[in-house]
């Protein structure tokens, strides 16, 4: 248990020298969402290029780690109907709210931005109550 | 050079994301459920990552970026309504997948049928934002 507590602060680390690299390089807040979805709705502009290579290091290298040594199962459910309202819901949410775990939650709560740090209390809750709701009450997960 | 560092940052960005086991939705579960199982590592994760961030943002003042342009400004220091509802319904998507953006791209290659569904389930969600958040702003013009 406290190795895998080791790895969540070691991963962490890693993940916060992402934003510092993206930050500090490139002048940009580091959020998920925001990169993902300006590409998606077209808000990217001339940025496109440099959000699609970010995009492109997300995806290959965890996937080349996963062919190799890193144990990798999402463990997602299989419930298609419940894995695409889940979808939804973080596609709006996200973009209604600007931003979602690493740019409201990392990227904000480290420079204290009041936004930052409401948007990760509601979603957290949201999230608390939504695992309460959907597998305590209704059993759906 | 910008999409380099891009590139760069998106590959750590991953890594982290996969050896924090943050790609493991029972994980996020776990740390949402406080009344199963309840699993911490997520507190982990987030202060590991906002440590160096806190560090960068001091670093911002006074300096401009590495490849030219401006840092970001001071944070908006007011909340509003499109950014809690946003959050509440981006926090009952993320508890009920235990997923969000970062790790839903990360985990595309080994995610399977369900990853694929969310991923594009997902896109279509912010697609269709930009359409939501215009009738919000009537809504709220209207009260």
């Amino acid at each position: 248990m406290q190795t895998e507590w080791l790895w969540g602060l070691a991963g962490g680390g890693l993940i916060g020298s992402a934003g510092a690299l993206y930050l500090l390089v490139n002048g940009r807040i580091m959020g998920a969402s925001g990169i993902i979805g300006g590409l998606v709705d077209g808000s990217a502009g001339s940025q496109w290029a440099e959000r699609a290579s970010f995009l492109v290091g997300l995806f290959v290298v965890p996937a080349l780690l996963a062919l190799t040594f890193v144990a990798h199962d999402t463990h997602a459910t299989s419930n298609l109907v419940v894995i695409s309202a889940a979808g939804l819901l973080v596609g709006v949410g996200t973009r209604l709210a600007n931003g979602c775990t690493s740019g409201h939650g990392v990227c904000g709560i480290s420079r204290l931005s009041v936004r930052g740090l409401a948007a990760t209390v509601f979603y957290i809750l949201a999230g608390g109550l939504s695992v309460v709701l959907f597998r305590h009450v209704l059993g759906v997960i | 050079m910008r999409n380099l560092f891009a590139l760069l940052s998106g590959s750590l960005f991953g890594t982290g994301l996969l050896l924090s086991g943050m790609t493991d939705t029972t994980r996020v579960q776990g740390w949402l459920d406080i009344f199963g199982a309840w699993d911490p590592t997520l507190a982990f994760v987030m202060g590991g990552a906002i440590l160096p961030m806190a560090i960068a943002w001091r670093f911002t003042q006074g300096r401009n970026p590495g490849l030219g342009g401006q840092f970001p400004g001071k944070p908006v220091q007011r909340l509003d309504s499109k950014l809690i509802l946003g959050s509440v319904l981006f926090g009952m998507g993320w508890g009920l997948a235990g997923l969000c953006p970062g790790p839903a791209i990360a985990s595309l290659s080994f995610g399977g049928i369900s990853g694929l569904t969310f991923a594009a389930a997902m896109a279509a969600g912010m697609a269709a934002a930009p359409f939501v958040r215009t009738r919000l702003d009537g809504v709220v013009a209207a009260v």
